[in-house]
Parts: structure tokens; C-alpha cells; sequence
């Protein structure tokens, strides 16, 4: 790795001035992707910003309709966490299908959501259950968090400090993944949300995305009948070694039908 | 930077560049050699050590990250006459060969015993995914922590 500075702020404020006073710098989460990419120099930030040691970061509050999880708290938390398991099982759940035990246990729900890897877990439930993504600035809809590949809507130096996931009436995930990193090769959450079906995907395109179509389907009647013959759009879906855009289309439907069965 | 950290039980006050790994220090500060390096992508986990009690890739944490943390390597579970149960199930089972892997698979293993009420093969499986073996297949990997966690 090339050389550079480890700031280990207190307070928000405080790495956000340490971030404006650099010349290229990164915050610093779990590290499970920032680390791995500047080994192999794919990022070369001359700053680290390390959120580890903010105050407030993490932990899980469960208030009324929402659960609020801090951006620090690491996956291996959220996926044994009472609180969760009880009120969202479906995100503990996707939490627990994250990677390994050992990146559970260092990686955390903000850097994955900052980081808007196209086939990451976390972001399919960030636009299922319409979550809002706090930051330092302001409040993000999840449904206008994610841009594109490696893009969501924070600007340079924002924080994400903690994400609230209101609390549906049923929900499931279901990833299919790839058997070496255990990242998604599509991944969907169906939840039922204020009588209205919300479906999120992730792994299909360049960032998690809302599967409309099938909302649409599933609001007429909320079973696997309704699913059947709807027709996925591959166009922009990702194409790669593992699978084609078209095929990625057909996991959709597929994971889809799975997370309706298991709700 | 400074930074002082406990490893196996000992206390150590370091001094050291802000880019070096948990896993560089181990190895080359401490010459604790038993923790190795199987990867450059985060995969392999035969780095992983304890840090606070939790299993973790060591050459994913930064010796910042890992100021004030208290680590446990392989070196620090047993010894030769007395093995901890994990290692001595190993021996038991046969789960290795090379052995390159394996301080990485008991530290795992050790872990996820702690921290699973019931362990099955395929919660097994599931638990070590972030440990690649290229020599044993796995089957008496499994064999050999379901031996330890049915004596825990
Ligand atoms: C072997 C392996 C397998 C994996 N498998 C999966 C998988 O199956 N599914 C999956 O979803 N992920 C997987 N991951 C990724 C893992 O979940 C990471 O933990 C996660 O993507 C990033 O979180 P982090 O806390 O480690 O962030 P970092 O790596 O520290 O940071 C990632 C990015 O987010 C930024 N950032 C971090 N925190 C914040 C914040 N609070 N506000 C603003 N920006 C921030 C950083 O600047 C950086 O750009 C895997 C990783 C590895 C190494
Ligand atoms: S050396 Fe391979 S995961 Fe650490
Ligand atoms: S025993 Fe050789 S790699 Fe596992």
C-alpha cells in the first residue's frame, strides 16, 4: 500500500474538518472493501478518515415504526441483534448472508451503503423498505440514494450516521450468490409496506434499483400467481463472467417468487 | 505512528508506519509466525486472529484500527503439551494436510463455537466460508469443529 495519514477523530465534525483540510482523503469504515482496494492500488487516498472512534456511530434503536441502525455497527451486530431479528427478521437475515463471519464482524451498514457495490446486500433492503439514509447534511430518501455504479447521492465529505428502516408488515430476501465472494449475483427483498408491495433489487444493474414491474404485479394480488409472465427489462443490467444481463433479468423473477414464498 | 496493543496476554507498545497490517505486525514485529498469509484480496482467512475476542482477516486491519485491541493468534490458544480442545480435534480428525490453513480455520472455529448455540454441518460450512483450504476437501474440517463444539 502506498503511504498515508491515519486520522482517528472524535466527532463528526471533527473528521468532517479533517476532511475538508485534505488532499485526497477517504473515510474509513470497516475497511472490508476500502482496504482490499488500495492493496491493490485501485485507491490511493492520501488521508483515512477513520470512523471507528466517533462517538454515537453505532448501535440499534428500535422506536415505534422504524428501527434506526448507527452507520458504524458492523453486520456480524445487526444480524444477531434481538431488536432486529425480532422487528425486521428479513434484514437480519440478509445481514447474516453478508461475506464471511470475519467481514460480518468488521464491516459496516454504512461503508456498504456508501459504497453502492452493485452487488451488495444492504442497498435491495435501503429501497425495499424505503429507508432514510441520515448523513451529517441532511436526510436521504433510500429511493434517491443509489446512482449508479459506486455513485449514491452524497457529496464529497458527507457522513452517512445512521439509516432508519421502517418496519413492514412482511419482508424477505433472497440472494442468489456468487460461491466464491458471496456477493450477490441478484439479490431481492419483497416487503409489504403500508398495504403496498415494495420490491428491491440488487446485483441486476449498476446500483439496487426498485423492480417496479413487480410491485405492480403484486399490488393486484399478493402471491405467486401474480408474479408469473411478468416481464423483467434487461437493458443496463450488468453482464459478466458469472452471468449474462439476461440471465440476471430471469434471477430477478426467480428470487423474487423465493423471497414471496418465504414471507 | 504509536500504538500499543496486547497479544497474547502481553502488552506491546510499538511504534510503527500508519500503512502496516495487524497481520505485519504479528508476523514480522512480534515474529509470531503462526498466523499466515494466504491471499492479497481478503479471501483466504488464514490470517484470522481474535481482535477483542471476534475472528477477523488480520491483514484487513490497520495498526491504527487495531491500537488499544486485544489480540489472540494461534500461538496464544495452547500449547504443544496442552492443546487447546480445537487443535487437539483437529489432530483428532485428521483436518489437515499442508497445514497452511489451518491456524486460520481453528481461530475461526474457535469463534464460531463460542458464539453459535447449535452447530450442524451445514452451519459449519456456513462459518467457515472465509477459510479456503486447498488441500483437504473440508469433510473432516467439519468433522473435526463439530468434535470440539460436541465436547464444549
Ligand atoms: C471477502 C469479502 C466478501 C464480501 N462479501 C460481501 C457480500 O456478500 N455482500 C456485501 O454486501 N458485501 C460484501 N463484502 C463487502 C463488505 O460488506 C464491506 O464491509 C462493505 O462493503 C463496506 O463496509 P466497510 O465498513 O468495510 O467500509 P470501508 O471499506 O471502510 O469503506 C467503503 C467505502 O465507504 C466509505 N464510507 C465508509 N463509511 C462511511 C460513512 N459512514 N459515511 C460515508 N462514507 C463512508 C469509505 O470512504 C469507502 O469509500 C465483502 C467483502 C469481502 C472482503
Ligand atoms: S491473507 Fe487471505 S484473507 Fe488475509
Ligand atoms: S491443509 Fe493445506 S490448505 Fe488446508
Amino acid at each position: 500500500m502506498y503511504r498515508f495519514r491515519h486520522h482517528r477523530p472524535a466527532t463528526v465534525d471533527e473528521a468532517a474538518r479533517i476532511f475538508s483540510d485534505c488532499e485526497d482523503p477517504a473515510y474509513l469504515g470497516g475497511g472490508m472493501t476500502l482496504i482490499p482496494t488500495m492493496k491493490q492500488r485501485l485507491a490511493a487516498p492520501t488521508d483515512l478518515i477513520d470512523l471507528g472512534r466517533v462517538d454515537g456511530l453505532s448501535g440499534i434503536r428500535v422506536s415505534g415504526e422504524e428501527i434506526r441502525i448507527g452507520a458504524f455497527t458492523r453486520h456480524a451486530d445487526v444480524a444477531a441483534s434481538r431488536e432486529v431479528i425480532h422487528a425486521i427478521p428479513a434484514l437480519a437475515s440478509l445481514a447474516r448472508q453478508i461475506g464471511d463471519m470475519q467481514v460480518r464482524n468488521r464491516g459496516t451498514i454504512g461503508g456498504s451503503v456508501a459504497n453502492s457495490d452493485p452487488a451488495a446486500d444492504y442497498p435491495a433492503a435501503v429501497v425495499a423498505l424505503g429507508a432514510t439514509v441520515h448523513t451529517n447534511r441532511r436526510r436521504i430518501a433510500g429511493d434517491d440514494f443509489f446512482k449508479d455504479l459506486f455513485e449514491t447521492a452524497l457529496e464529497p465529505g458527507e457522513i452517512i450516521t445512521a439509516i432508519d428502516f421502517p418496519i413492514p408488515a412482511r419482508a424477505a430476501y433472497r440472494k442468489f450468490p456468487q460461491p466464491a465472494s458471496r456477493y450477490a449475483i441478484v439479490g431481492v427483498m419483497v416487503a409489504e409496506l403500508g398495504g403496498k408491495a415494495r420490491v428491491g433489487v440488487t446485483g441486476a444493474g449498476p446500483c439496487a434499483f426498485r423492480a417496479t414491474a413487480l410491485e405492480e404485479a403484486l399490488n393486484r394480488g399478493f402471491d405467486a400467481a401474480h408474479l408469473e409472465g411478468v416481464e423483467i427489462p434487461d437493458a443496463g443490467f450488468n453482464t459478466d463472467m458469472h452471468a449474462s444481463a439476461e440471465y440476471r433479468a430471469h434471477l430477478v423473477g426467480v428470487m423474487a417468487g423465493q423471497a414471496l414464498a418465504a414471507l | 505512528m504509536q500504538i500499543t496493543l496486547s497479544v497474547n496476554g502481553r502488552s506491546h507498545t510499538l511504534d510503527v508506519p500508519e500503512n502496516t497490517l495487524l497481520v505485519d505486525i504479528i508476523r514480522e514485529r512480534l515474529r509470531l509466525t503462526g498466523t499466515h498469509v494466504g491471499c492479497d484480496t481478503s479471501q483466504c482467512g488464514a490470517c484470522t486472529v481474535h481482535m477483542d475476542g471476534r475472528a477477523v482477516k488480520s491483514c484487513t486491519v490497520l495498526a491504527g484500527q487495531a491500537d488499544g485491541a486485544s489480540i489472540t493468534t494461534i500461538e496464544g490458544i495452547g500449547t504443544v503439551d496442552a492443546l487447546h480442545p480445537m487443535q487437539a480435534a483437529f489432530r483428532e480428525c485428521h483436518a489437515l494436510q499442508c497445514g497452511f490453513c489451518t491456524p486460520g480455520m481453528i481461530m475461526t472455529a474457535i469463534d464460531l463455537v463460542e458464539n453459535t448455540s447449535q452447530l450442524d454441518g451445514s452451519t459449519v460450512r456456513e462459518g467457515l466460508k472465509g477459510n479456503l483450504c486447498r488441500c483437504t476437501g473440508y469433510h473432516n474440517i467439519v468433522k473435526a469443529v463439530l468434535s470440539a463444539a460436541d465436547k464444549a
